[in-house]
């Protein structure tokens, strides 16, 4: 930014030489973060001026200023409200008096405290609104849905979870939206066959519909398999559809490319077949938590010539349906058997040698297989781009040494609760394309591997760490040296972190996303510098660190004006450091249990002074503490509370270092031990 | 109709000695007088039919002496001209009868407006009796009496139907067919033939009563009851006999399903019409006639518009009305949810309709009045605030980050706190720097916007560099 600044100090503004167009185009490339524009805009008025007409694109975190922005901002088109804790009425109304024919695009999926009267407003001023999302707006009713009907140009609508809703509403918005592409109706129980029908009935238009756990039957299967473009089409969780809806698939939508008939549990591979006689087009296919994978099943579903992916996760699994899959003519690009029973070396060996094209495979919780699956897969499957085996707790050491010799393309790697070693970890480090890497609970390695992924995979943007108890600051100072694109670090629970460690990551400046929660010995100079290096820093997961106090909390306060949400549960901050943060205006949620120096009065002071708190978890105790008028004040701005009644142990506080108790608390090998005797 | 002529022959052949005059002569007598009182009726062309109906009748009284005047000359010659002569003859008394018929249906339209005096052609051909409409003697011979209830002999089809359907184009037919299909088992399908039809009569079916008393005249809906009125007219009403339920015909021979038709002519309950569906029994006929036929004269006193002519329709309806209204933006109600998508589906445009008064209750949640509230008034909150120095540190961070808080657009609450008291936190209210960008964070870099705070934290700044 400074460097800006000098070179625009001369008084000739170079410029001035170039069109708009030109320096739109440069504007284009400054999309990374959002910081950057911010800062060129800073740099003199006509950046300024050019900026604010480039902007397309607006996510603002309060209401209050809206005229002001959308002023600044004339270009707006998609406006994104989700992050506003209030837009009321009036809210609406400036935007639909200031953006007029702008806007075309409008997010309104996490606010509360607006009505029929505003979205009237708003669709009646902003004619050209091609995208609304309502979802989670609970309190929306009838009158709601026939304001939005009157949305002519509305080509997509989210309205997940308007549970109020009913068939006269949705009826309104068929008949009024007629050029819907796309519409996601999950969760909205109120609607039934009638209100789905019209719309297939009235919207010919319809790419895609989630119908998600509506009680819906086969009564308006049949209008919506004749709808000719339908693309994607959600059933999860319909218990009203079963294997004689599904004859009615014969006859259409040839169109069909995705398939989501999760949690579908009265369809059995009868309908499944009937199905795969009409949808030729099918490319992808969920099947989640159904009907068994058995021969039939396997059978039914052959012959579906351009599947590419199919999703089988939870279903109980044979091993002739597994073989019986391997024998299909297609070669799959994805699949998930992600906790599904029943997968064996045998099974799964004999699938994977088939399917050599496969880019993705989870084997999450598939308890049974051994390093012999790992062979076929690693032999046969050599393109893999992710690879997700949490907890596959029989494969050996050696096995993942396979996986760094062999696909060295993998991108995503879950090893969560594996007996991976340090020389598995030297061999994944081949994988230079390594993105996403999870190591939760892998109490094998140490830092001698973790220094080889940092020296090699220098592309990595997420680390999991996780009651890794053998990662100390050395593997973390070799991460933070190598991968400077990390983006999101867990080391909770990795007892032996210390503020090495976050001083070395605070170089990491893309960093939004750092839990180090149950870490004792990281105190308030680690996360200082987090604070000062890490300005991206969105979410922050301090708990259980009882060395960070307030002189923590007021760097953070400075410096990561970005920080949406905390944890300060179990940490030494007090009523100032929890005050202190009240100057991070974007701050939405906070969990706030057991700190021993807060006091009630304290908290009532940061409650208010954080403008924009959108969830607080508490102490059930403060309840009674703090005047009633003061939440009620505070869930009028749009804050939720949620209270915890969990006893703080006081003798475990003050014994911490010593404590057994608290040592298996804070120690993986002890907790693993824990967990073993409890299974 | 020229197949079903044939087939009435023989019927005609069982008594060709009745001279066909003197069967039809009373006919024409009683017509006449009737007629005269009637306005729309040309007694010319009546005249003019009248006469060529009496040349035809002399023709064929000629053409039978002439056959009675052979029979006598030559007994025992050919018999083989004898069909031929019946035939003949039949033939000119077919057409002489529906001369005959179509002639006095012309009465027809001017007869409806005298009701009851004159009577239609139909009720004429097989006239109940009941003591109300008296037939001529001569027809009883021809059409036996059929305990109230018209036998329809088949001479009725050729009743020429547009002189019959007249009177009643008042009454739209198509309005009521689904609802009539409804009164009738229309699953049923009896091959034509294998049941017998009956017709009652117009008037009969909207008589309120079926049974007359011979003596008095006073009608009953059962005939029970009219048995038990009987005594109050003599002893001879009093016997047992008479008193007992009157001995149904036991007929030797099978008995024949009943079906019946509605009088109403071109209706599809009409036995004329082409897909001519039978009503079941007499109930359904007058609830098939009313409906479809007759003025709707109960009026549902809730909703003031929906009309029968069935009383029990009536009751039905008032049961459902008001409640549950599917309502459509055209205006249209419906009792049932499904229709109202059903009707939404087939028509463009039109769309369910929300009641106004959900409208207007969620109206009133609006938080308009908001803006106006003053924003410090949050700030007023009894909080037992200690003015210790970290506190005020505190406090001063807060502070900064608040720029926001002077702008009156707010989004607080309306709750009000001004019966609080406070201490020390009025602070919060007022904005130590005037930054109108820090309220949207999106655009705030941290180290930019603190110019100020250099000199409290040393600490941190060092670790910036």
């Amino acid at each position: 930014m400074k460097k800006q600044k000098q070179t625009h100090v001369p008084s000739t503004n170079y410029f001035d030489l170039l069109s708009e167009e030109i320096v739109f185009s440069i504007l284009d490339f400054l999309d990374d973060n959002p910081l950057d524009k911010k800062s060129f805009s800073l740099v003199c008025k006509s950046f300024y001026t050019t900026e604010s007409l480039h902007r397309r694109a607006l996510k603002p975190l309060r209401s209050e200023h809206l005229t002001k922005i959308l002023h600044r901002f004339p270009c707006i088109t998609n406006l994104d409200l989700s992050l506003c804790p209030r837009i009321d009425d009036s809210s609406l109304k400036v935007i639909s008096n200031v953006c007029k024919n702008m806007l075309r695009s409008i997010d309104l999926s996490r606010t509360k405290f607006f009505t029929h009267v505003g979205l009237s407003n708003l669709v009646v001023n902003c004619v050209n609104l091609v995208e609304i999302d309502l979802s989670n707006a609970t309190e929306l009713k009838d009158p709601a849905a026939a304001a939005i009907a009157e949305a002519k140009n509305l080509e997509r609508l989210w309205l997940g979870r308007c549970k109020a809703i009913t068939d006269i509403g949705i009826g309104c918005v068929a008949v009024g939206c007629k050029k819907l592409r796309l519409i996601s109706l999950k969760w909205c129980l109120g609607i039934g066959d009638l209100g789905v029908g019209l719309i297939a009935v009235k919207c010919k238009e319809i790419r895609s519909l989630d119908l998600s756990y509506l009680p819906i039957t086969k009564k308006c299967l049949l209008p919506i398999l004749e709808l000719q473009y339908l693309e994607d089409l959600f059933l999860e969780g319909c218990f009203g559809i079963d294997d004689d809806s599904l004859a009615a698939l014969k006859k259409g939508c040839k169109s069909l490319e995705t398939l989501d008939m999760s949690s579908c549990q009265n369809v059995s591979h009868v309908g499944l077949s009937s199905l795969t006689s009409g949808t030729a087009c099918l490319r992808q296919l969920v099947l989640a938590y159904g009907s068994p994978v058995t021969l039939a099943l396997a059978d039914s579903l052959q012959k579906l010539s351009m599947l590419q992916s199919i999703k089988l996760d939870g279903c109980l699994v044979t091993c002739p349906g597994l073989k019986a899959i391997g024998n299909w003519c297609i070669s799959l690009r994805e699949l998930s058997l992600s906790k599904c029973l029943g997968v064996t070396d045998e099974g799964l060996s004999s699938l994977v040698t088939k399917h050599k094209d496969l880019r993705k495979l989870d084997v999450t919780c598939c308890r049974k297989i051994t390093h012999v699956s790992i062979a076929h897969i690693t032999n046969s499957c050599t393109s893999l781009i992710s690879l997700r085996m949490e907890s596959c707790t029989l494969v050996s050491r050696e096995a993942f040494v396979l996986i760094g010799q062999r696909c060295q393309f993998l991108e995503e790697l879950d090893l969560t609760d594996n007996e991976i070693d340090d020389e598995g970890l030297k061999s994944i480090s081949r994988c230079s394309k390594l993105s996403n890497l999870k190591l939760g609970i892998c109490l094998n390695i140490t830092d001698e591997g973790l220094a080889q992924i940092g020296l090699c995979c220098s592309q990595l943007i997420e680390l999991d760490l996780y009651r890794s108890a053998g990662i100390m600051d050395t593997g973390i100072l070799a991460i933070a040296r190598g991968c400077p694109g990390l983006e999101m670090v867990n080391i909770a629970y990795c007892k032996e972190i210390t503020d090495h460690s976050l001083i070395s990551l605070s170089r990491c400046s893309k960093l939004n996303t750092l839990e180090t929660r149950g870490c004792p010995l990281i105190t308030s100079l680690g996360l200082a510098a987090i604070a000062v290096g890490c300005k991206q820093l969105v979410k922050l997961d301090i708990k259980k660190c009882y060395n960070i106090d307030d002189a923590g909390m007021i760097p953070l306060a400075h410096f990561s004006q970005n920080l949406r949400q905390i944890n300060l549960s179990y940490s030494s901050v007090t009523d100032v450091g929890l005050l202190s943060l009240a100057s991070i205006s974007c701050l939405q949620s906070m969990t706030i249990l057991h700190l021993k120096g807060l006091t009630p009065s304290g908290l009532a002071a940061a409650l208010l002074a954080c403008g924009g708190l959108t969830k607080v978890k508490l102490q059930e105790s403060f309840k009674s503490l703090l005047p009633r008028h003061l939440f009620k004040h505070l869930e009028a701005r749009g804050c939720v509370f949620q209270w915890r009644d969990k006893v703080f142990q006081i003798i475990e506080m003050a014994l911490r270092s010593t404590f057994y108790y608290l040592q298996a608390e804070v120690d993986p090998i002890f907790w693993k031990l824990q967990l073993e005797d409890v299974e | 109709m020229i197949g079903r002529i044939d087939q009435q022959f023989p019927g005609f052949n069982q008594r060709p000695e009745t001279p066909p005059s003197a069967a039809f002569n009373p006919n024409s007598q009683l017509k006449i007088p009737d007629a005269s009182k009637t306005q729309d009726w040309d007694p010319r062309t009546m005249l003019s039919n009248l006469s060529f109906l009496e040349d035809k009748i002399h023709q064929l009284q000629d053409l039978v002496h002439l056959i009675v005047g052979r029979r006598a000359e030559v007994v025992g010659r050919s018999n083989e001209f004898v069909p031929q002569q019946q035939q003949l003859i039949t033939a000119d008394l077919t057409s002489i009868i529906v001369q005959l018929i179509s002639t006095a249906g012309s009465l027809l339209p001017s007869s409806k407006h005298s009701l009851p005096s004159v009577t239609p052609i139909v009720t004429q051909l097989g006239q109940l009796d009941g003591g109300l409409f008296p037939t001529g003697s001569g027809l009883n011979g021809f059409v036996p009496p059929h305990n109230g209830v018209s036998k329809v002999e088949d001479q009725s089809n050729q009743i020429d139907p547009t002189n019959v359907c007249g009177p009643e184009q008042n009454y739209s037919v198509e309005e009521n067919e689904s609802k009539d299909e409804e009164d009738a088992d229309d699953g049923e399908n009896l091959p034509p033939g294998s049941y017998e039809i009956l017709q009652l009569e117009k008037e009969e079916i909207l008589a309120p009563h079926t049974h007359f008393c011979v003596i008095c005249g006073k009608g009953f809906k059962r005939d029970a009851n009219l048995r038990m009125h009987m005594r109050g007219h003599g002893d001879e009403y009093k016997t047992p006999a008479a008193l007992a339920k009157p001995h149904k015909e036991s007929n030797s021979e099978p008995m024949l399903i009943k079906r019946y038709s509605c009088p109403y002519v071109g209706c599809k309950r009409n036995k004329d019409h082409k897909k001519f569906q039978p009503l079941k029994t007499i109930l359904c006929v007058k609830n098939h006639y009313k409906r479809t036929h007759c003025y709707k004269s109960y009026t549902c006193s809730r909703c003031n518009t929906k009309k029968f002519s069935v009383l029990a329709d009536l009751k039905t309806h008032e049961k459902h009305c008001g409640r549950d209204k599917w309502l459509c933006s055209c205006g249209t109600t419906f009792s049932r949810k499904d229709k109202l998508f059903g009707h939404i589906a087939l028509f463009q445009g039109h769309s369910p309709a929300i009641p106004s008064d959900e409208t207007k209750g969620l109206a009133g949640h609006s938080d308009r009045g908001e803006i106006d509230e003053a924003p410090n008034k949050v700030a007023r909150l009894d909080f037992n605030f200690s003015s210790d120095t970290s506190i005020e540190g505190g406090i001063h961070n807060a502070t900064n980050s608040k720029g926001s808080v002077d702008d009156p657009t707010g989004y607080f609450s309306p709750l009000n706190f001004d019966t609080c008291n406070f201490n020390g936190f009025r602070e919060f209210s007022r904005n130590p720097f005037d930054d109108s960008e820090s309220s949207f964070s999106f655009l705030i870099s941290g180290s930019c916007k603190y110019p100020g705070k250099t000199g409290e934290e040393p600490g941190s700044n060092d670790l910036q560099r």
